[in-house]
């Protein structure tokens, strides 16, 4: 580990003026970016520790909330408001990590963690996203973990969330502040897909920092679930992960939203499904005919051929679940 | 004939009287401390975190070290640039072949008396045998300084041509010299043209992966020199044998250096001499100041040795009447020219089945990696999960209950070896195990059990695993006038239960209580001690404080003289019994150890023995033998698998300590469900290295993992070991394995052959 400066500001002013400068990072419960630079693959030369900053839950007007960035997973998980009226988030939370973790791991944290690709995390390998134009080496190696959609030759990597997963499908919103003010991101908007630049992982700007996140009023998300595949019982990332909730009226799909964990650089909001599905009476032979137009674009790798039926099959399961009442 | 060959037969005429080894269970020896569920008495000590592990002693003046890793497998190091490191904060020294001191290479086990994972020198030259072999170590004064420096070292390479591509090696294997002493090769008749014949037969091919050594206490060691000895705290299971074979590799006399190793936090094979005991005497020379190597859990991966690959072809033919006319068993592993653990695969299949005719065959392909290791029980660990396969795959194919198949294959005598069994209870492991089990309740039809989306089915397994004692095994028993025992070897507490049942056995073997025992152990300065390896620490240790206690109670007896109430009596009429010693049958005449000593002027006596020779194990074929039940669900959308319920039935002799015994089962149960379910070592064959050298990549089972463990046994105490009991350490994790693969096929109808079972094998 490289030696650095820490500071802890007590206001999101103070710690955009420490993050000024390159080599700053924020930090936040460390269980991402302590571990990448004690690999040596993160070298902040100054952390700016933001956990002091708002962490609170407050109620909009019209039903939504605000989230600070700084609230902790746990906590975010376990508020009321969040399990009733979002259930699927309470989810995804609590499907990641361990509660040692979860009680560290902040909401910004969360959804700026880096990828677990083995290559990213060995020195001795051969990463874009690491070391810019110094080539692939998961592209023919180990790619069980990696991404089926949305991938490029320069990189495969997942991102590895399950809260962002969530977040994804409940349309939420990103407030940042900066040095030139404060902006507003949707949520998809937020991580990019790695094209030839997969080092550039979001949009945000350089020393920009994650304020809030803000829920909008869905009542739909009352009803809805997130399932996670993964290779053991609990603390395992996800091969492939749904996050759903589903609408239906009369005997037809109002309205839908699905997101999938495990299968491309960013968290991914199955925009075909709910296309394929809003409309339809709900059956199962509708939400395999949605699930496969979703993955028809999927380019699975060596290993990670399975995803591409697995994360049909789930998000089959997940929709049937939500549409036989039982969330 | 090999040597064992002949030994074994000539010991079968000899009958067990005049064989040392071979003396039955003391009848005498029998005051209740033995058998009794004692709760450990280091758990205390370990709740509290008073108990001192190797990386928590404190030494004045220590240095911190951190190693830095190879990147290629095989080739010389073209330039070393360690500057900036030797100019870093804190920085002390930075050892490289350059300057690290001239040491001998160390005996690789099965090379003299040696014990080291690999015969590589280390640190000798600019050579690279394998990705992540040390190239570096840097001492500074704290930790984080140390792990700093060392990423500072730039290392080039000129890279030669590796082999590290097991698939491709596998074409080059060839047959190692031998397998623990065993033929490479052995054939009972012509077991191929058998197998054609048969009417039903299996004929399967099985792999398993890599695996790595996980034990939750990192490998370390704390090293001092002080009047050019030696003295290494040390994370060990062979604490003798590290400190001889150390003395050599630095050039000293025996003696000269000593091992302490109280306390050690998980062993199962991988706690032996690794380079990194080496690295940190010989920094520690050259800085001249003790020095501290708690190696991360990535060095762990790199510089320790694991489980090897396996690829197992199991061909079964068996007549109308479901007996064995052929077994074959036969595949290759990986291994490397500087080692030599072939991984002995083969050996359930030695000795668990009447087979009419057999090929069992072993060969290695020789990698450049790390050395693989012993992983507890290497061979039946990955023998039982082919073997016990293809079995199920035979029964199913029959139409024959698997319990009842492997009933009808139940040996009279050992099936290759020829020698009778000591004792072998499998048949009725079995029949308990079903009961308790309801295995009467499964389904023999695969996939039609079902609950929601779940897919329920059951299977059973034979496990199995060889009754070692090795010889040399010393001890001392000291008994001071206050009544108090100590009993001393260079034993090892790896969480056992060791120095609880040791203790136990002294008691009762003494007759005194059980607070009046101290049992000393964890230091090469003790007598000899027995490895904790093999699963025969338990025996080795009892059969050396019995020679010892003998002799002690002989020296008291002979104390007591004639105004005693024992005057008169030989040894052979007294028993330690209430505190002191008493005639055999008649209450009334007896004198306490404090009376005798007393009157004696003694203020302690004490005597060191060594074990017996162990000549039981060549007259007699000695295994512990269980059979492992395990019911599965297998989600059927998403082909999870989640073991529901596990039940272990257990025939090891006589059980010393019930509490510590289900420990070590179950403990060997959770490892093997890792192995069925979870644990691989992604080994790049591109680059020889290992991608996954964390505990957040390499599954092992977590919590919610491990279903309800049942374990149980028959407790019918071996007529030829020490105490009657045969060790538990390691086959808990045989057969089990197995079990889980075969209630996979039963819940689905899917047979996987290759380890781990992920969820994408069932999709
Ligand atoms: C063993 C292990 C298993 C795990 N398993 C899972 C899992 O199954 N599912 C899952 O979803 N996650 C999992 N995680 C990841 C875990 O959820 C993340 O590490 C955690 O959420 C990161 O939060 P943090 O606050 O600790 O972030 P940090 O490590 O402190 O920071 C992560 C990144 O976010 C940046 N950052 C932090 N706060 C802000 C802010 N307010 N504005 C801008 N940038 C910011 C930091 O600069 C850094 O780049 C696992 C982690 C570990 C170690
Ligand atoms: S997939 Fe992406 S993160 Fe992984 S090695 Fe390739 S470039 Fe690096």
């Amino acid at each position: 580990m490289n030696p650095f400066t820490y500071t802890r500001p007590a206001d999101a002013a103070a710690a955009i003026h420490e993050a000024a400068h390159a080599g700053a990072r924020y930090l936040g419960g460390g269980t991402n970016l302590v571990d990448l630079m004690r690999e040596g693959v993160e070298r902040p030369a100054a952390l700016v520790d933001v956990t002091g900053l708002d962490r609170t839950i407050t109620e909009l007007p019209d039903g939504g909330l605000r989230i600070g960035a700084a609230i902790s997973n746990t906590a975010l998980a376990a508020d009321r408001r969040v399990r009733t009226r979002y259930p699927m988030l309470t989810r995804a939370i609590v499907a990641g990590a361990s509660a040692q973790i979860r009680n560290m791991a902040t909401l910004g944290g969360n959804l700026l963690q880096r990828t677990r690709c083995l290559y990213f995390y060995d020195d001795a390998a051969r990463c874009n996203k690491r070391q810019p134009g110094s080539g692939c080496d998961a592209l023919e190696g180990f790619n069980r973990m990696h991404a089926i959609l949305g991938a490029s030759d320069a990189c495969v990597a997942t991102h590895p969330s399950d809260l962002c997963v969530a977040l994804a499908a409940l349309d939420a919103t990103v407030h940042l502040e900066g040095a030139d003010g404060k902006r507003a991101l949707p949520f998809e908007a937020l991580h990019r897909l790695p094209g030839d630049t997969p080092e550039r992982e979001t949009e945000l700007r350089p020393g920009e920092l994650i304020t809030a996140i803000e829920l909008p009023a869905l009542p739909m998300a009352r009803r809805s679930t997130y399932r996670k595949v993964r290779d053991r019982a609990s603390y395992a990332f996800a091969l492939v992960s749904v996050a759903a909730a589903l609408e239906i009226e009369d005997g037809t799909i109002k309205d839908v939203r699905v997101a999938l964990g495990g299968v491309a650089h960013k968290p991914w909001r199955a925009r075909t499904v709910e296309a394929l599905l809003r409309g339809q009476q709900p059956s199962e032979e509708v939400f395999r005919r949605a699930s496969a137009g979703e993955l028809s674009s999927a380019r699975p790798l060596r290993d990670n051929g399975f995803k591409v039926e697995l994360a049909r099959r789930t998000i089959v399961a997940v929709l049937s679940q939500l549409a036989g009442g039982r969330p | 004939m090999s040597v064992t060959g002949i030994m074994r037969t000539v010991l079968r005429y000899v009958p067990d009287a005049l064989v040392p080894g071979t003396r039955p269970d003391d009848e005498r020896v029998r005051h209740g401390h033995v058998g009794k569920p004692v709760s450990r008495l280091d758990g205390a000590l370990k709740v509290r975190g008073q108990a001192k592990f190797a990386a928590e002693v404190a030494i004045e003046g220590l240095l911190h070290a951190a190693v830095v890793h190879s990147t290629i497998a095989r080739g010389r190091i073209a330039s070393l640039e360690t500057k900036a490191a030797e100019l870093a904060p804190g920085v002390a020294l930075v050892m490289t072949h350059r300057n690290a001191p001239r040491l001998k290479a160390p005996e690789a086990f099965g090379e003299g008396d040696g014990v080291a994972g690999s015969n590589l020198p280390v640190m000798q030259d600019d050579r690279i045998h394998w990705n992540g072999e040390a190239v570096a170590v840097v001492l500074a004064e704290t930790q984080e300084q140390a792990d700093h420096a060392a990423g500072l070292v730039s290392v080039t390479y000129e890279e030669e041509g590796a082999v590290t591509n097991f698939a491709v090696a596998q074409a080059d294997a060839h047959h190692p010299d031998s397998v623990l002493g065993e033929p490479a090769v052995l054939a009972i008749g012509d077991a191929e043209k058998a197998l054609a014949a048969a009417s039903h037969r299996v004929d399967a091919t099985y792999t398993t992966p890599p695996l790595n050594h996980n034990a939750i206490e990192l490998h370390a060691a704390t090293v001092e020199w002080a009047d050019g000895k030696l003295t290494v705290h040390d994370a060990t299971q062979m604490i003798s044998s590290t400190a001889g074979s150390l003395a050599k590799v630095f050039g000293l006399k025996p003696g000269a250096v000593r091992v302490l190793s109280p306390f050690v936090g998980g062993g199962f094979g991988g706690k032996g001499l690794w380079s990194h005991q080496i690295l940190a005497a010989a920094a520690s020379k050259l800085a001249g100041r003790p020095v501290r190597m708690m190696l991360s859990r990535q060095s762990v991966y790199r510089l320790v040795g694991g489980r090897t690959p396996t690829v197992q072809r199991v061909a079964l033919g068996a007549n109308r009447d479901g007996g064995l006319d052929a077994l074959i068993h036969a595949g290759t592993v990986a291994m490397t020219t500087h080692n030599n653990c072939p991984e002995q695969f083969t050996f359930p299949a030695r000795h668990l089945y009447a087979a009419r005719s057999m090929r069992l065959e072993q060969k290695v392909a020789d990698l450049d990696m790390l050395a693989n290791t012993w992983m507890r029980a290497p061979g039946e660990s990955v023998g039982t999960f082919a073997l016990e396969s293809a079995i199920d795959e035979l029964a199913h194919e029959m139409g024959i209950d698997p319990i009842e198949l492997r009933r009808r294959w139940e040996p009279e005598r050992d099936p290759t070896s020829h020698s009778p069994h000591s004792s072998r209870h499998l048949v009725k492991a079995y029949a308990d195990g079903a009961a308790r089990f309801g295995w009467d309740r499964r389904d023999s039809v695969p996939g039609r059990q079902r609950d929601g989306e779940w897919l329920l089915g059951m299977g059973v397994a034979t496990g199995t695993y060889p009754y070692y004692r090795f010889p040399g095994v010393k001890a001392r028993v000291r008994l001071d006038a206050d009544g108090q025992v100590t009993v001393s070897t260079a034993g090892h507490e790896m969480g056992m239960g060791t120095a609880t049942v040791q203790a136990q056995h002294a008691a009762d073997r003494l007759g005194v209580a059980l607070e009046n025992v101290a049992f000393e152990y964890g230091d090469s300065d003790l007598p000899a001690g027995a490895m904790a390896g093999g699963s025969s620490q338990t025996a080795g240790t009892v059969a050396a404080v019995t020679a010892a206690a003998d002799a002690l109670l002989a020296q008291v007896l002979k104390l007591a003289g004639n105004d005693s109430p024992l005057g008169g009596l030989r040894t052979s009429e007294v028993v330690a019994r209430d505190g002191g010693l008493g005639h055999a049958r008649d209450l009334a005449r007896h004198e306490s150890y404090g009376s005798i000593l007393r009157r004696a002027k003694r203020d302690f006596v004490e005597a060191e023995e060594t074990g017996s020779m162990p000549l039981e194990q060549m007259k007699y074929s000695m295994h512990s033998t269980s059979a492992m039940f395990a019911e599965v669900g297998v989600n059927a959308v998403t082909g999870e698998v989640r073991v529901r319920r596990f039940l272990g039935s257990f025939d090891c002799g006589r059980i010393l300590n019930p509490k510590t015994a289900a420990s070590q089962f179950r403990g060997g149960i959770i490892m093997g469900l890792g192995l069925a379910l979870s644990e691989a070592t992604l080994f790049d064959p591109r680059s020889g290295r290992v991608m996954n050298p964390s505990l957040a990549e390499y599954h092992v089972p977590v919590h919610l993992d491990v279903p309800e463990i049942d374990v149980m046994w028959t407790d019918i105490p071996d007529p030829q070991a020490p105490l009657g009991a045969r060790g538990i350490g390691e086959i808990g994790i045989t057969g089990t394995a197995a079990a889980i693969a075969n209630a996979v096929f039963n819940a689905t109808g899917r047979r996987v052959r290759d380890l781990p079972i992920t969820l994408d094998k069932l999709l």
